[in-house]
């Protein structure tokens, strides 16, 4: 198994599916001779010409209303939003029109759609490069949403994402781009989108997170358990849908569940996950369902030592974790 | 041994724990009152049922439990102690408080602190999560034997599976003591587990001292009484909404006591749940008051009390409902339930609140009968001395709001009866006669609140027509008994 960083798995992915299948093609700012801003599409349009590499308008809104046209005519466009910061300009047509039209058309017209879209801080981003924008659509029914936090996970979610019939946003953390490496199963690798995985098994604590955040519970878990906490940690990676097999089980195995995201809290992906929790399981809880997540403020701030104020780290995981633990 | 909220009577479902009178560590005898408790506006006493110590107290003052929930432990002393009270005890038969208390730990560890793990360890102690409940539950533990390890003394989902599997290994019912016979608690827990062991021989696992020894024969694995099934009733909700009251600067506040409390539930939840409708009607009462009049002073001087209209209101009234019993009866879901005996609840104001005693049997007393139950409850009520028997099983209100000076009002029903009766004040007025004439006559209003679940109008129109019939019958010369 080649290892690949996480940045790697999504240009090697993108190439085979490609290569596949000649209906895919992608479309997006700079990411023909650029390669995109961060290189996730370099030397794909020298294999695959500019007419399956598209260079377009720094016009979010038709970046995602061709691509819903292209896959109402039977492609599979891969739409790729430079920086998830700039994808309302297209909410429009993701909210109105992508997300619809099999309910619309009575299951007659379907969009076979992936938007990609960076996201996330910690990269001195400021303001408009570092938001997490994925609790905005996860409302909505018709979309499928993936978070995926490691590069097998990217080579598996992304396939499964240019293969399913409607539309998916495939959300990649930035600061995971280079800061990631890992084994990628090779061939045809497939993760089913609705299916969280178990990152590490403990008994006292349940974790879930996604995203950069998973890998600061990981490293959380292994600062606490030192001191005999054993926290068990679940990559959601699939936020809509849920796997609520996964996370009702993990969730009974210890009756003390934290939720940890870099997206604010309220209204967020963690408030469901604590919804379905107290729905299903109420009898195996055994504390407080605890979340932690980004502060409530409008966006990630640009000074260094405001950034990181804001950003989650594994000690502040580990306090909440210790917290939860001794409840 | 449990101490459980009494049934201080019919129809009375919980009660107010207004003031215990012993402490954890109280040597108490049978029957000595160990709290006051109010229940329907009046204040009882709730005997000990044993003599012993009294171990721990499980509601605070001035809340209210549901009749059956557990207020307080108690260690009943050895042998000598009423029988069945010794049965129900099993682990308790210690005869110290000290050695009462180290009786009650059961991981085997002291608690926090090296005192005893009574709730006294810290306020999570009794709190149980959803899972420790569950687990309670299917297990039959009694949770109160495991020593939390969580904050504040919290007993976790884990202490529960780890009890669990302690029970499972063997060292059931109450786990070994480390270091046993290092300590006088050690010693006592050490005891404590070879009479439990004793008594619970051939039980279940999971099945520990109480249950085993209990004077009822519970399931195996099920506790007779489950130590969650301290479930206060969701109290009526007499706050003052979302908003909270401003208060100035010169404003007095004064606080609810639990009488005052209970007049507020019980308002509201009449209000709640009866749909009321009122209705009124006048009588021409010239004659009454003639006749009272003629024989006030006689009767004094017979009778002792004073001769008011009151009770010729409730002969009326009494003899009224004995013509439509519909007006005699409660609501009661899903269907009607007619009371066969008439027993009137009457309204008496005292300074700060208002009490409705009830005259039993009012429809078998004569005006001279009720004239002396109305004076002795009326007396007793404003000096705080009616008992809860005075209060309970009315079927049927009467309030004299006339005393007030009121001419009209629109009572609330006295929750759950189906009808209330309120005589207003009697004034002379002009009033045209059925031959046109016009005459100086004493009119009351007679005002009616009706649950319209149970009643209509017409029937309530007639019962007025019945009840304004009598008095109107009323001429001087009768001979009033």
């Amino acid at each position: 198994m080649p290892v690949l960083q996480y940045i790697e798995a999504v240009r090697e992915t993108l190439r085979a599916e490609m290569r596949r299948d000649p209906n895919v093609f992608i479309l997006g700012e700079d990411v023909g001779k650029r390669g995109g801003v961060f290189r996730a599409t370099q030397g794909l349009v020298d294999e695959f010409g500019e007419e399956r590499v598209i260079d377009t308008p720094l016009t979010e809104s038709a970046i995602v209303g061709v691509g819903i046209g292209a896959a109402l005519y039977g492609l599979r466009p891969v739409c790729e939003i430079q920086f998830a910061d700039f994808i309302w300009p297209a909410m429009n047509q993701i909210l109105s029109e992508a997300a619809r039209f099999r309910y619309r058309s009575y299951g007659t017209w379907f969009v076979p759609m992936v938007i990609r879209a960076p996201y996330g801080g910690g990269v001195h981003g400021g303001l408009y490069h570092s938001q997490s924008v994925e609790a905005h659509f996860a409302h909505s029914p018709g979309l499928k949403i993936v978070a995926p936090s490691t590069p097998a996970d990217v080579a598996g979610l992304l396939r499964a994402a240019i293969r399913d019939d409607d539309p998916v946003l495939f959300f990649e953390h930035k600061g995971l781009y280079r800061a990631v490496k890992g084994e990628v199963p090779e061939g045809d690798y497939v993760v089913p989108i609705g299916k969280a995985e178990v990152r590490r098994d403990g008994r006292d604590i349940t974790v879930f997170s996604y995203g950069k955040a998973l890998h600061f519970c990981l490293e959380a878990a292994s600062l606490v358990a030192a001191e005999g906490i054993d926290a068990m940690v679940v990559d959601l990676r699939s936020l809509r849908p849920l796997d609520e097999e996964t996370i009702l089980n993990a969730a009974a195995r210890t009756g003390k569940v934290l939720i940890v995201h870099e997206d604010n809290a309220f209204m967020g992906i963690g408030a469901e996950v604590a919804a379905l929790i107290a729905e299903k399981v109420l009898f195996e809880l055994d504390a407080p369902i605890m979340r932690l997540c980004g502060p409530e403020v409008p966006a990630m701030p640009y000074a260094p030592p405001l950034e990181k104020w804001y950003m989650l780290s594994p000690e502040k995981v580990a306090a909440k974790m210790r917290e939860l633990a001794a409840f | 041994m449990e101490i459980r909220m009494p049934q201080l009577g019919e129809s009375v479902t919980e009660g107010t724990i207004a003031r215990w009178l012993v402490r954890p560590g109280d040597r108490v005898s049978r029957y000595q009152p160990i709290a006051e408790v109010i229940t329907d506006k009046v204040t009882a006493e709730i005997p000990a049922p044993a003599d012993g110590v009294i171990e721990s107290l499980k509601v605070p003052e001035g809340e209210t439990v549901p009749v059956g929930a557990l207020i307080a432990r108690m260690a009943a002393a050895e042998e000598g102690a009423a029988a069945g009270a010794a049965a129900e005890v099993g682990a308790g038969a210690a005869p110290t408080p000290s050695a009462a208390v180290g009786a009650i730990p059961s991981n085997g560890h002291p608690g926090p602190g090296g005192g005893p793990a009574t709730e006294a360890a810290g306020t999570g102690r009794t709190r149980y999560s959803p899972a420790v409940m569950r687990l309670a539950q299917e297990h039959g533990i009694d949770l109160s034997q495991i020593r939390g390890t969580g904050l504040g003394g919290r007993v976790t989902r884990r202490d529960v599976e780890r009890y669990l599997e302690e029970l499972r290994a063997g060292r059931a019912p109450v786990p070994a003591v480390p270091g046993a016979g290092d300590g006088s608690q050690g010693a006592a827990s050490g005891m404590a587990a070879q009479a439990v062991g004793d008594r619970s021989r051939g039980a279940a696992p999971g099945v520990e001292a109480r249950p085993a020894g209990s004077t009822e024969p519970a399931p195996a694995g099920v506790p007779a009484t489950p130590a969650w099934s301290y479930v206060p009733a969701a109290p009526v909700q007499v706050g003052a909404g979302d908003q909270p009251i401003p208060v100035g600067a010169g404003d007095q506040r004064i606080p609810v006591g639990p009488v005052r409390r209970r007049i507020a539930e019980r308002m509201l939840q009449a209000r709640r749940e009866q749909p009321h409708a009122w209705t009124m009607v006048r009588a021409d009462v010239t004659g009454l008051v003639a006749l009272r009049n003629a024989i006030k002073d006689e009767f004094r001087a017979r009778e002792g009390t004073e001769l008011t209209y009151l009770p010729f209101l409730i002969k009326a009234v009494t003899e009224s409902l004995r013509e439509y019993p519909l007006l005699n009866s409660v609501w009661a879901g899903d269907e009607i339930v007619v009371r066969r005996e008439i027993h009137i609840s009457i309204a008496v104001a005292t300074e700060d609140a208002v009490v409705v005693p009830v005259i039993k049997n009012a429809d078998r007393l004569s005006i001279a009968g009720l004239a002396h139950a109305i004076h002795d409850l009326a007396t007793r009520a404003r000096a705080g001395r009616l008992t809860l028997e005075d209060v309970q099983g009315g079927t049927f209100t009467v309030n004299n709001t006339g005393a007030f000076g009121s001419y009209l009002s629109q009572p609330i029903l006295n929750y759950p009866q189906a009808a209330i009766l309120t005589m207003e004040a009697i004034t002379k007025e002009p009033v045209v006669l059925e031959n046109d004439a016009i005459a100086i006559r004493s009119m009351v209003n007679l005002c009616l609140s009706l649950d319209h679940r149970v009643l209509d109008g017409l029937i309530c129109g007639r019962f007025l027509q019945a009840v304004k019939r009598r008095l109107e019958a009323y001429q001087p010369g009768q001979r009033v008994v």
